[in-house]
């Protein structure tokens, strides 16, 4: 059956920033390659997020953070996913991620982490893998 | 021979010029100087809006400072003055542009972190200490919550015995393109459009050297759009705040000189000089054709350029430095009053001071070194020039008429119309990236593996978010409460009637009501947005 469905990804905008031009067009590139995409909108709590995750059963979850604040929400996040008993749904995170950030997300179990300069093919790969990795597992 | 085996690269502008490898005195057919050219200061002021431009009026430079406190903004500021920037531009965190205290819990990592925290006058009054209001121009970058912040710069004004007549601000204060793109909305586009328009009509009656509106466009520029959609959508946007404050009683002639402008270039500063000098006609030719404007100041462009920064990268980030040197120079070629760069971190961080400094001297060394802004208009009467300025005229109007025709920048935002143009738009591009259609030098060619190129990163530090509260509940104690109440209830009332919002904004920030106290009556009487699907 799940081999059936296309892969579903959740594009979330967690925080109080509003640039949104990276998070949509990655969406863009996802359902070009044949996944569904939910996108959450701007401003969604961490709750919110882990909420549509679980009710929509997705299999990657995609987060975009220009502001900074990548640290604290990435930690959040993985906490609440933990909570809920979803901690197998791998989260890729991308936005002005400094590369010294990378080994400290991964640390709090973000899957991967695409720059501002990972082509849109590569986001394609990493999220088709990630995805994967799951339903293997 | 060997150029022949180039013919797979196209050249062309985004708009829908296809450019030919020369241009010539043919070129120019059809155009007369004193009919559509004229000279700088003329109608319709496609060589530039005054006489003697720059020699005149140098451009005014801004940098986009401010982070954590007040204090340290006000460092910062100081820094920079004391070498020479001529004026302030003040970045605010997202809660401020949102309307939450820093104790609001959905605050609570991003106090202070990308602009300085504002919770209550106190902060305003933090960052403008032992600057003299009377004498510098100050931008804010506000826009869901412009009164408030411009109530607290005119109640510090106040306080320093600065009059309303004397104080120089510009609040960016243009909703609608937040809607579609920057994203620091609250209230839904009628209510946010409604506050944009109390806020000019405010100005306009009682602050003469305000700016109060910076249609922005150049966000939705940097969002997807090119440049004809920037400026037809930012003139679409205008027309919007325009009409509105025309359907109030006011007359064109009292509003139209308090809107600005704000566009972004990218980096080929033919096409960007052309924008400028376009702009500038299409807009006059409408003040004076459709909106009857008689007063000849009711019909200049005034523009702020600047931007860029979705060209920056962050390979190679001293190379961005040219980058912007580039866009300074379409500002300048075309004309703008004012200049805002990015700085070469900026692709990473809040820039460091030195890149704040190489920002300014860019600026300096063109127009005080190099004279580039010693003549007006100087790249007028080019063939290729013209041309361009005359098709990306034409472009412009195609732009402005869709809009229209889809019932104007209000409904077209709504429905989200332009929002997926430029997520389109976006998309494209980074396609054209990914397939180096579009070349970034070090970033997606020539890239030199393995070089490490270090910029120093702005440190965030989390104790503000403790020191902001510990302020704002000094505060509450310490001020009238009663008075405060009274205050909201005003405001309540205001925003529920056809009262102007400013009034009773100013009179409650004076008494040390807090930003989330204020956007919280807000929200109750207006509502909050809700995002249309694009996609």
């Amino acid at each position: 059956m799940s081999q059936q469905r296309p892969i579903r990804v959740l594009i979330g905008k967690p925080g109080l920033d509003g640039h949104d031009v990276g998070a949509k067009i990655v969406s863009m590139a996802l359902r070009d390659a044949g996944m569904e995409v939910i996108y959450t909108g701007l401003h969604s709590t961490v709750d919110q997020i882990v909420q549509i995750a679980v009710q929509e059963d997705v299999d990657v979850i995609g987060l975009s953070i220009l502001s900074g604040a990548h640290l604290p929400i990435a930690q959040k996040l993985i906490q609440k996913l933990k909570d809920k008993g979803v901690s197998d749904v791998p989260v890729v995170m991308g936005g002005v991620i400094p590369k010294k950030d990378i080994p400290v997300l991964k640390n709090y179990g973000i899957a991967e982490v695409c720059q501002f300069s990972t082509p849109l093919g590569k986001v394609v790969e990493i999220v088709s893998r990630m995805a994967r990795v799951r339903k293997v597992a | 021979m060997a150029e022949r085996k180039k013919e797979a690269k196209k050249y062309e502008f985004d708009w829908g010029l296809e450019l030919k490898p020369v241009y010539k005195p043919e070129d120019l057919l059809g155009i007369e100087y004193e009919r559509d050219i004229a000279n700088p200061g003329d109608y319709p002021y496609i060589r530039g809006t005054f006489p003697l431009m720059y020699r005149s009026r140098p451009p005014l430079y801004r940098i986009y400072s401010g982070f954590l406190s007040g204090e340290d903004t006000n460092a910062r500021l100081r820094y920079l003055f004391e070498r020479g920037m001529p004026t302030m531009s003040i970045a605010l965190d997202l809660p401020t542009q949102l309307g939450l205290d820093s104790d609001d819990p959905r605050a609570e990592d991003e106090v202070g972190r990308i602009g300085v925290a504002i919770d209550t006058l106190q902060d305003m009054e933090d960052i403008l200490k032992g600057i003299d209001l009377g004498k510098v121009s100050t931008n804010i970058t506000i826009n869901a919550l412009a009164p408030i912040l411009l109530s607290m710069y005119v109640a510090v004004g106040e306080k320093q015995g600065v009059g309303k007549d004397q104080i120089n601000i510009v609040t960016q204060n243009d909703i609608l393109k937040e809607y579609v793109v920057r994203g620091a909305w609250i209230f839904p586009p009628k209510p946010g459009l409604r506050m944009t328009v109390d806020v000019i009509e405010y100005c306009a009656r009682e602050i003469p050297k305000a700016s109060p509106v910076s249609v922005a466009a150049g966000h939705i520029r940097s969002s997807g759009a090119n440049a004809a959609q920037e400026i037809g959508w930012g003139f679409a946007i205008a027309f919007a705040y325009l009409q509105t404050a025309l359907n109030r009683g006011m007359d064109v002639d009292q509003v139209a000189s308090f809107i600005t402008f704000t566009f972004h270039n990218k980096l080929n500063f033919f096409e960007e000089a052309a924008k400028y000098r376009a702009a500038r006609r299409v807009w006059a030719k409408l003040l004076k054709e459709r909106f009857g404007a008689k007063n000849p100041r009711s019909l200049l462009l005034r523009s702020f350029g600047g931007g860029g920064m979705e060209e920056l990268t962050m390979q190679e980030p001293l190379n961005n430095i040219i980058r912007e040197t580039l866009v300074a120079l379409g500002c300048i070629l075309g004309g703008v009053q004012g200049i805002g760069l990015c700085c070469y971190d900026e692709a990473y961080t809040i820039p460091s001071p030195e890149a704040q400094l190489i920002q300014m001297r860019t600026v300096q060394i063109i127009m005080e070194e190099a004279g580039l802004g010693d003549v007006a208009d100087p790249l007028g009467g080019s063939y290729y020039l013209e041309r361009l300025t005359t098709e990306l005229e034409k472009a412009i109007i195609k732009v402005l008429e869709d809009v229209e025709k889809a019932g104007g920048a209000v409904k077209a935002i709504e429905d989200g119309l332009i929002q997926r143009i430029c997520a389109k738009g976006a998309y494209e591009r980074q396609k054209q990236i990914d397939s180096v259609e579009k070349v970034w030098v070090g970033a997606n060619k020539y890239v030199s593996e393995g070089e490490q190129w270090d910029v120093k990163l702005h440190e965030y530090d989390p104790s503000i978010r403790e020191r902001q509260i510990q302020k704002l509940n000094r505060i509450r104690k310490e001020r009238d409460n009663a008075k405060v109440e009274k205050c909201l209830k005003e405001i309540k009332e205001a925003a529920e009637s056809d009262t102007n919002i400013v009034p009773s904004t100013l009179e409650a920030v004076k008494a040390y009501a807090t930003v989330g106290e204020i956007t919280g009556v807000l929200r109750k009487v207006f509502g909050e947005f809700k995002e249309p699907a694009i996609f």
